[in-house]
């Protein structure tokens, strides 16, 4: 991606953010509350139109209006993207045909057992708990095997079994190569996967690139661009 | 097409099924339509109003009102865990989306009207029966270009702060039309009036229906823009 921005009314969320991912990368971009984190990743997923820049996945633009580009991105934020009333493997199910999955009910199958969550197929995902409705929302991203994995603070509000079923998943990500972008305030959780790491701050990335130093001169750099604001 | 129709249909029954496992829309729906029509009847004058007057104005005015419950529903679900962001992140198309929820919208709204119809006869003393069929057909009318604006703008709707609050203020101004002319051709329907009095008013239905569909349904994709 290349020269992106974003305002919302006065305030810009996003300034002049550029950078470029191989597949197997993951990029952990860490940023304090209000650094437009979750914009970025909005803006990767096609969910927002950028006002400037532009976004190329294997090459190709990232249109909002193409269903081949989206096919490809795979996203997991704070909210499920589930709905309550479904139970665990009719959402699965319901996103599984609109990707147009080959076998609906048993992508649906594995993709909750692959969470950990096979005997709660038919559990409501309104009476789940946070940690279950997380797992739910990880195997609905990556139901349909996206080349770019976005995450949104994904270890938000997760209990230790949950958070540990988390990096399994991440490592499978990795180890299948898969591109992966990871907003986090969080520098522990984000610097077990990344193989890129950006510090993003009022919009700006005051650094991106290759991961090459140890957490804690990175910790250092953080502390003090987020101090610089 | 196909496609579309498609993932219009998967949109559209998972809507249903939502709302048919809840039943919180349309039973609230239900209860507010046998509230509006007993309120009405219990209102009326019998010795100034003659039910045969009113009948066909408070038909179509408790139809809106409950229609308006499910519109706003329809949306206010895919509010909940950002599920919006899933359908806009599926390789659908926006138009998918709004025919969908267009046609669950078009089967809640039906529904309520089909239970409504029997309350509304029974509350006041009108003969439904003998014109049963061409009522059918004008309520048909009518809710299809009811639905259609309603679809489009319960989509803006949900975005603002007070979107139960938004979609009949949004809504009012351009159900104008065709509940004018639901009503006209209701009441000379219940009237025994000649189909030749009607035309006007049903061509102007079907117009109305043709225009706003095509209108929602170009604009819809940009409606869910943040």
């Amino acid at each position: 991606m290349r020269g992106l921005a974003r305002a919302f009314g006065p305030v810009r969320a996003l300034r002049d953010v550029s950078f470029t991912l191989a597949p197997g990368d993951a990029l952990a971009v860490f940023g304090p509350n209000g650094a437009g984190k979750t914009t970025l990743l909005r803006l990767l997923a096609g969910l927002l139109r950028a006002d400037a820049g532009e976004i190329h996945i294997h090459g190709a633009p990232l249109l909002r209006s193409s269903a081949e580009q989206r096919r490809r991105i795979g996203l997991i934020s704070h909210a499920s993207l589930c709905y309550d009333g479904l139970s665990a493997a009719e959402n699965l199910e319901f996103f599984a045909r609109l990707y147009r999955l080959p076998d609906p009910r048993g992508a649906a199958r594995q993709a909750l057992a692959d969470v950990g969550l096979a005997d709660r197929a038919s559990t409501l995902a309104g009476t789940m708990s946070r940690g279950m409705v997380q797992r739910l929302a990880i195997a609905r991203a990556l139901l349909h095997q996206p080349d770019v994995v976005l995450l949104d603070e994904p270890f938000t509000g997760l209990d230790q079994s949950s958070a540990a079923a988390l990096r399994d998943q991440l490592a499978r990500l990795k180890a299948e190569r898969r591109t992966v972008v990871l907003v986090t305030h969080n520098l522990d959780e984000g610097l077990e996967l990344a193989s890129h790491v950006a510090i993003q701050v009022a919009g700006r990335f005051s650094e991106c690139g290759p991961r090459r130093d140890d957490a804690a001169s990175l910790r250092a750099r953080y502390a003090e661009a987020t101090a610089r604001g | 097409m196909g496609d579309t129709l498609r993932e219009a249909w998967l949109i559209a029954a998972k809507d249903l099924r939502l709302e048919f496992r809840s039943r919180t829309a349309f039973l609230s729906s239900l209860a507010f339509t046998a509230l509006v029509l007993a309120i009405f009847n219990f209102a009326r004058d019998p010795t100034v109003l003659t039910a045969a007057d009113m009948a066909p104005g408070i038909l179509w005015i408790t139809f809106s009102f409950a229609g308006l419950l499910g519109l706003n529903r329809a949306f206010a679900l895919e509010r909940e865990n950002r599920a919006l962001d899933g359908l806009l992140l599926a390789p659908i198309s926006r138009s998918s989306l709004y025919l969908g929820k267009a046609l669950s919208n078009l089967v809640f709204v039906g529904l309520v009207e089909a239970v409504a119809l029997p309350l509304f006869a029974l509350f006041f003393g009108v003969p439904v029966l003998p014109v049963l069929g061409p009522l059918a057909g004008v309520m048909a009318l009518a809710t299809i270009g009811f639905v259609a604006v309603g679809t489009l703008l319960s989509a803006i709707a949900v975005s603002t702060r007070f979107a139960e609050l938004m979609l009949p203020l949004l809504m009012l101004p351009f159900l104008v039309p065709p509940i004018t002319a639901a009503v006209q051709v209701t009441a000379r329907l219940f009237a025994g009036r000649p189909a030749s009095e009607m035309l006007g008013w049903l061509k102007l239905l079907a117009g109305y229906d043709i225009v706003s569909v095509v209108i929602a349904f170009l604009i819809f994709e940009y409606t869910l823009d943040e």
